[in-house]
């Protein structure tokens, strides 16, 4: 193995005279000599090597190939979608990459280079701070994957896909590929084919899960494809917060970032799954995540979206047992060439559930961000509720914004409303903000910390903090 | 035949509306001007080449595909004026135009004072012999966008007669145009067409009826209208819409609104068992305005499609849509809207809002409401709300009496009367009451 070098790290130290932070923290990458490597492109052979490496059970190479066959039979969804889509070169792409590496307990256990990665990125320190467990992922595996001692006492699980299946295959098998089936999308389909790594939680029934959760996904490797599946089942009365983080180098090729999460709130559980993404501009981030609330539960998506090139992200809640309560809670910016396609989807199916919905989107420069939502409200339900909210911010003149309801009703004993607004920054409060000494670009940072400061305090604080200085630094040159 | 002969593969899905039936329809034609007839003989060949549209395609997401087939129509018979049961509703307008299976079965003069502003009120078939340049540079001239390209093609290939009103400059018509289009004759295929041409700050309403000769009768109907309003120009545009209950109804709206010109439209939707309006307005200079407003009264398993477009072209524009939909028993809407904004539509206002006030536990609405904003500094929102009425008001109503049949329309009324309100003319606010209230008496 190649020892470890920081040759290929690009502009890694920049200061942003801002906000006084790393402009690009998550801009470098490594060397790295894979010991698994699945070569490009995609065939059958492709997932009977990953299955093979992975040593799994028959069962499982059968799904994984018949997903491959459902990939390839369906048409990319532009007839709806971007045509961006069809930019990406499926036969170029490295669908497995890992260092043979098993998740080590301890940071000193992990190998020199990706240690390296995770502790430029302030894995560790996170760990120690605030979490309860955390798992990083590099490329294709996990590398890292600790739970705090008393976390586990209460029998709570936390480990990573592979690993989950191997362990615990009667809690695994029951819901996988349940909430998200294989067919659901294209790319669900290709994830299904090809998944590795991503994050297994089982949290016990009546277990309060008291700190966060955490798992980072990195991508070093060019022209790659992450595929990760996360699975996170709270039994009843259980709560967990789970937080992801993703990052990938700047590369000139496109990187293939297509995850499927899949969460089960049985009776009464509560499950918020927060996402922090600042991808590269080169990266294709197209994720499906789906959960599934039984009677009294909850799940609450919190969605923060900021780089990769294009997007397509809808985090849905199916709403399957009575009072069952969904919520998407989203922030989206899109800077120049970047194309935020984001939604949410509520899909009632029980008496007296409620969803929310709250998102709001700032198109920077030639930015483009899409809400595309879906609400849905069957015959013969009845006190249902849902609440629509989308809020675009419009910074530059060409900057574009498009929002694509599709809203359902059945009968007359549910509600439901949608709103939805376009606006600039007014001149006037950059005007009254340059006149007690900011710049234009502080004052119109300030302006758009603003738009998004009531969403922004949903997040735990360290994310809230971690936000704003992203969106410091993508507003930074943006005005003018 | 001199149209292009369209491939035997693409005429297979042109239902009753074959090569035979266009040359027939041709041959009624055959005195109006070279160019309408060359125009509808491209509209043909465009009809044949287009496919059918799919239930994937974005622009019939959720509509009932079960229903929609052009087989089994024919060609409008004459009819008499007596067959029709025509009744000018008691409208006392600047002239009134009855047209049944497409011949003119009405036809009072305009006021003369009218006339000799300039102001002419005619069949389309009239126009099209006397003032053929007026009409060419009118009618038909925006592509349809909204996913009906198949049917608005149709309309052009068989638009036989329709009416006209051009009001020219600086004209002032207070009181309105009423056009009557009746459908006779089980099996009939009609395609109506109504043209507005406002110029410079003239100011004229028109209404629409669209009415069967009986119940019972099942048809096709295909219509249209332009609505051109010219710098300064106020158009009001009311159509009624309450075709047999067994109708197939397709209906293509235009609207261009030049500088400073304000149009209004307001359709009623009451008739028909599946009826698809699309409506699409250009703001294409400052300050225009369009006021693109509905009501759909839907009951029984009644299906009413809305697609909608508001195009910004120029900056300082504004547009202003409200569909409001009362559904009752079985019945189903589907409100598509797309509000637009060029990149160079700067200070654009534009406002749309669908409303759905669910009567039945059976009623199914679907809205879509849409942006797409390609500038910044504009104030554009939209709003979709589909819920009952609160319990407690029907409660109130009843404790006082009121049955739960009658306690419904009031509050439809009460729901529909934003809508009605903005109408100025308060014998088109009771024409479109009735017809609305005929609908609970069904």
């Amino acid at each position: 193995m190649k020892p470890p070098s920081e040759t290929d790290a690009v502009d890694a130290t920049v200061e942003n005279p801002v906000a006084g932070i790393d402009q690009s923290a998550g801009n470098f990458s490594y060397d790295v000599n894979y010991e698994f490597d699945a070569g490009t492109g995609l065939t059958e052979n492709t997932v009977r090597y990953i299955s093979s490496v992975k040593k799994e059970a028959d069962w499982l190479l059968e799904f994984r190939l018949k997903a491959l066959k459902t990939f390839l039979e369906k048409p990319l969804p532009t007839h709806w979608a971007t045509k961006d889509l069809e930019n990406i070169n499926f036969d170029k792409i490295r669908y497995y990459l890992a260092q043979g590496q098993k998740p080590k307990r301890t940071w000193d256990e992990v190998p020199d280079d990706i240690k390296k990665t995770f502790e430029r990125l302030g894995i560790p320190e996170q760990e120690r701070k605030f979490l309860a467990g955390v798992e990083a992922q590099f490329d294709s595996e996990a590398a890292y994957s600790n739970i705090k001692e008393a976390v586990a006492k209460q029998g709570v699980i936390f480990v990573n896909s592979t690993e989950g299946l191997r362990e615990h295959p009667e809690l695994f098998r029951k819901w996988f590929g349940k909430v998200i089936p294989t067919g659901d999308n294209k790319f669900s389909a290709l994830n299904s084919a090809v998944f590795s790594g991503g994050s297994f939680i089982y949290v016990p029934p009546g277990v309060k899960v008291s700190h966060p959760l955490q798992a980072y996904f990195r991508i070093n490797a060019e022209n790659f494809g992450q595929f990760e599946r996360t699975l996170i089942i709270c039994d009843e009365g259980s709560e967990v917060v789970y937080m992801e983080g993703c990052t990938a180098p700047k590369f000139s090729t496109s990187t293939l970032h297509s995850a499927v999460v899949e969460l089960v709130a049985l009776k009464g559980a509560k499950i918020q799954y927060i996402t922090v993404q600042n991808w590269a501009p080169n990266v294709y981030n197209l994720v499906t995540k789906r959960g599934l609330a039984m009677e009294d539960a909850e799940i609450k998506w919190i969605d923060c979206n900021i780089g990769s090139r294009l997007t397509m992200k809808y985090p849905g809640v199916v709403l399957k047992g009575e009072r069952a309560r969904g919520e998407v809670i989203s922030i989206a910016l899109a800077n120049d060439g970047q194309h935020q396609d984001t939604g949410a989807k509520m899909i009632h199916a029980a008496n007296n559930t409620t969803s929310n919905v709250i998102s709001k989107s700032i198109s920077v420069g030639q930015g483009r961000a899409t809400y595309r939502g879906q609400v849905h409200i069957p015959k013969n339900l009845k006190g249902c509720k849902n609440n629509t909210e989308c809020d675009a911010l419009l910074i530059n003149t060409n900057s574009r914004t498009d929002t694509y309801p599709a809203i359902t009703v059945r009968g007359d004993k549910n509600a439901t409303q949608h709103e939805a607004s376009v606006s600039k920054v007014s001149e006037d409060m950059i005007f009254y903000m340059q006149q007690r000494g900011l710049t234009e670009a502080q004052a119109m940072s300030l302006a758009v910390n603003g738009f998004i400061n009531d969403l922004a305090r949903q997040f735990p604080m360290e994310y809230s903090v971690e936000l704003k200085r992203l969106i410091d630094l993508e507003m930074e040159g943006s005005v003018g | 035949m001199s149209f292009p002969v369209p491939t035997s593969a693409s005429a297979a899905v042109v239902g009753s509306f074959t090569e035979a039936a266009f040359a027939a329809h041709l041959a009624r034609v055959a005195h109006l001007p070279a160019w309408w007839l060359d125009r509808k003989k491209a509209a043909y060949a465009r009809f044949a080449a287009l496919p059918m549209p799919k239930r994937t395609d974005e622009g019939w997401r959720f509509s009932n595909f079960a229903a929609l087939t052009l087989d089994g129509f024919s060609l409008p018979e004459p009819v008499k004026l007596a067959d029709v049961h025509h009744t000018a509703m008691g409208i006392t307008g600047a002239g009134t135009l009855a047209l049944a299976n497409h011949r003119v079965v009405v036809s009072e003069p305009i006021a003369a004072e009218f006339a000799q502003k300039g102001v002419i009120f005619a069949s389309l078939q009239d126009a099209l012999l006397k003032h053929g340049e007026l009409v060419r540079a009118h009618l038909l001239t925006q592509p349809s966008k909204l996913g009906s390209e198949k049917f608005a093609a149709l309309h052009e290939a068989f638009l036989e007669d329709g009416a006209f009103v051009y009001v020219p400059k600086h004209t002032e018509v207070a009181v309105p145009f009423g056009v009557f289009h009746y459908a006779a004759n089980a099996g009939t295929a009609l395609f109506p067409h109504t043209l507005v041409v406002a110029e410079e700050n003239a100011k004229v309403t028109v209404a629409d009826f669209f009415r069967s000769a009986n119940a019972g009768e099942r048809q096709f109907i295909c219509g249209g209208n332009d609505l051109f309003a010219s710098h300064g120009a106020q158009i009001t545009y009311v159509a009624m819409q309450d075709w047999s209950r067994e109708t197939l109804a397709l209906q293509f709206n235009a609207t261009i609104a030049r500088r400073d010109a304000r149009v209004l439209s307001l359709n009623l939707h009451a008739g028909a068992r599946q009826a698809r309006h699309e409506s699409f307005s250009q703001l294409q200079a400052p300050g225009a305005h369009s006021e693109m407003l509905a009501l759909t009264i839907a009951h029984d398993t009644q299906e009413f499609d809305q697609r909608t477009l508001q195009i910004h072209q120029a900056p300082n524009t504004s547009s202003n849509l409200l569909y409001k939909n009362a559904l009752l028993d079985r019945a189903k809407t589907i409100f598509s809207g797309l509000i637009v904004v060029d990149p160079d539509a700067q200070k654009t206002d534009a406002y749309q809002s669908n409303r759905n006030l669910m009567l039945s536990d059976d009623a199914e609405a679907h809205s879509l409401p849409g942006l797409e904003i390609q500038a910044n500094d504009v104030r554009c929102t939209h709003g979709a709300t589909s819920a009952r009425i609160p319990a407690e008001q029907e409660f109130y109503l009843q404790s006082r009496g009121i049955r739960k049949a009658q306690a419904d329309e009031l509050l439809v009324f009460g729901f529909f009367e934003e809508v009605l309100g903005k109408l100025e003319n308060q014998e088109l606010h009771d024409r479109l009451s009735e017809i609305i209230r005929a609908k609970f008496k069904e």
